[in-house]
């Protein structure tokens, strides 16, 4: 039986998180005291070495981002814990199970960068889990483990693209969240105009234990060229729907078939979403391959957020994929022309081929609307949005066929 | 009015309060005020028109009046296939009113939401941002009871 392996979650059920003499009685809190100890520049070159690809989606190296950071009196440490990925929950689980792994892991960045001012962008849609991070700074400050640097949280007001880095930004400096041209990217020019970096929930919560074992104990777990373990949430038609953490070279038929206990009511699988809603379908026939970045990536599919969201025999995958054309229709920001107007047609074309009423031109627009946006959109939403589409256009055509209108 | 510009007041200093302000402007009368907008224009020293720009481009802010509790239903895939419709249908023909509409009484208003991360129990429903996880038709009867 394999086993699932825990670092951003290894204190999950096993302190209180709402009290930190927990965490601290668990070694909490020593990686930082280690840090400290360190020359900033000593711990980008560690994290780097450690090869801690971001977990937010682009899976970027996150010393290197660090390494960007210009010389600058203010700085900024941002947690982006919007998670607005229809499917994925971990890190709200992060967060609601070990506050204090996320708070450590942003001051050893900021003792990293030289800033000691961190905040925490939490989605509108987690007023509980605000509430909770609130009450861990506040026993942080009483402690003064945290020092000199101070974490405030801000909330979102449930828009998706607030996730988008630079939209995010706008969103903490009081604007509405539209994305901004990049470059200057924010670890040069961010929040208030001032080096900003901005790293994912566990990215950030990965920290403390790398500071503490180092970089080549990081290094030499799962994938080679994305190490460590990854936090996957389940979802759809599987018996587990449970989020685990697993090392980066497990496959996805292991995290379907081990951790997630197979299809529910004995059925057979159809396809696998992966990433998030903009994820990649990943049909029955393909899911022995790792689900580390590059692996991921090397077979046009996304590791994304790590959502899996599974879909039985049963399910019907053009009208799955027409929910997910109105998620993107109604979340695009309206800033580009390409994803305002392209994710409306997108809607338009698929709810059509839905209610049986398209040709097979529509299929061919369709596809080269998809194979635009992806080109000419500005953010990440737009030129994700049509990844579900292109992907069963490719997979699973015959479900779009057997729907088209006979003439 | 008054109540309004201390709420507002409460965060002039902060950068980027805005929408903090309308946070806690919308946990006290449950949507933002025209009145409001004005105001926090005035005191962020912003256009009338952004101020409005931005309290009308997040979906959970809202600058029309709504119900005491608002109930959410998430509609994103994973709740959609796990049968969100049939709920959203239990919900209407309960309450009486269409998605997006409020009750004669005030109380409630309906809305569509996309995923509110707690996918592992879909049908997801909210109320007043308190998750209610594994919701069937059958069970929607009761949930709304708790607000009677
Ligand atoms: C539309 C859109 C939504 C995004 N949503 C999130 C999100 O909810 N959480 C997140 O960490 N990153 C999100 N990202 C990625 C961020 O822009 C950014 O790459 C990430 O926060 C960087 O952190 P990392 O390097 O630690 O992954 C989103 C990107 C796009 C384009
Ligand atoms: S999909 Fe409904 S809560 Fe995530």
């Amino acid at each position: 039986m394999i086993k699932e392996m825990r670092i951003v979650l290894r204190n999950a059920d096993k302190i209180d998180p709402q009290n930190i003499s927990d965490y601290i009685a668990a070694g909490g809190y020593k990686a930082l005291e280690k840090a400290r100890n360190m020359k900033p520049e000593d711990i980008i070159s560690e994290v780097k070495k450690s090869n801690l690809r971001g977990r937010g989606g682009a899976g970027f190296n996150a010393g290197l981002k660090w390494s960007f950071v210009p010389q600058s009196e203010t700085k900024y440490v941002v947690c982006n814990l919007d998670e607005g990925e229809p499917g994925t929950y971990k890190d709200r689980t992060i967060v609601e199970k070990d506050p204090h792994t996320l708070l450590e892991g942003m001051a050893i960045c900021g003792h990293a960068i030289g800033s000691n001012k961190g905040f925490i962008y939490c989605r509108g849609e987690y007023p509980y889990i605000v509430e909770h991070l609130n009450h861990a700074i506040a026993q942080a400050k009483e402690e003064g483990v945290l020092g000199e640097f101070d974490i405030e949280v801000r909330m979102g007001g449930g828009a998706y693209v607030c996730g988008e880095e630079t939209a995010l930004i706008e969103s903490i400096e009081g604007h509405r969240g539209e994305p901004r041209f990049k470059p200057p990217f924010p670890g040069v020019e961010g929040l208030w105009q001032k080096p900003t970096v901005v790293n994912n929930v566990e990215t950030l919560a990965n920290l403390p234990e790398i500071i503490t074992r180092g970089a080549e104990w990081y290094s030499s777990i799962g994938s080679s060229t994305y190490p460590g373990t990854k936090v996957l949430t389940l979802s759809g038609d599987i018996v587990n729907k449970i989020c685990i953490e697993v090392p980066t070279d497990t496959t996805i038929r292991e995290v379907i078939y081990e951790f997630g206990g197979g299809i529910r009511g004995g059925k057979k699988l159809k396809a696998v979403q992966i990433g998030g809603t903009s994820g990649a379908f990943i049909p029955a026939s393909m899911i022995d391959i790792p689900i580390d970045f590059d692996s991921m990536r090397n077979a046009g599919f996304t590791l994304g957020t790590g959502a899996v969201f599974v879909m039985d025999e049963t399910r019907d995958i053009v009208d799955v994929v027409t929910r997910i054309a109105k998620f993107f229709e109604h979340e695009s920001c309206g800033k580009c022309n390409p994803c305002r107007e392209g994710t409306f047609r997108c809607y338009e074309i698929m709810k059509k081929i839905n209610q049986g009423r398209a040709s097979s031109d529509d299929l061919e627009k369709l596809q080269l609307l998809g194979r635009v946006m992806s080109k000419a959109c500005l953010c990440g939403l737009g030129q994700a949005a049509p990844g579900p589409i292109l992907t069963t256009l490719q997979h699973f055509r015959h479900e779009y066929e057997r729907k088209l209108f006979l003439s | 009015m008054a109540n309004i510009k201390d709420i507002i007041a409460r965060f002039s200093e902060k950068p980027g309060g805005l929408i903090e302000a309308y946070h806690a402007l919308q946990k006290k009368y449950n949507y933002i005020p025209a009145e409001a907008i004005k105001e926090a224009a005035k005191i962020f020293g912003v256009s009338e028109a952004q101020a409005y720009g931005v309290a009308t481009f997040y979906s959970y802010l809202s600058v029309k009046p709504r119900g005491k509790y608002i109930i959410r239903i998430c509609e994103s895939a994973p709740c959609h296939i796990a049968g969100a419709d049939e709920v959203i249908k239990a919900f209407e023909s309960e309450l009486g009113i269409k998605t997006g509409e409020t009750t004669p009484d005030g109380k409630f208003t309906f809305e569509l939401t996309e995923c509110v991360g707690q996918c592992q129990g879909s049908v997801v429903v909210t109320i007043n941002g308190r998750p209610y996880l594994d919701v069937t038709p059958e069970k929607v009867p009761a949930i709304l009871a708790e607000y009677s």
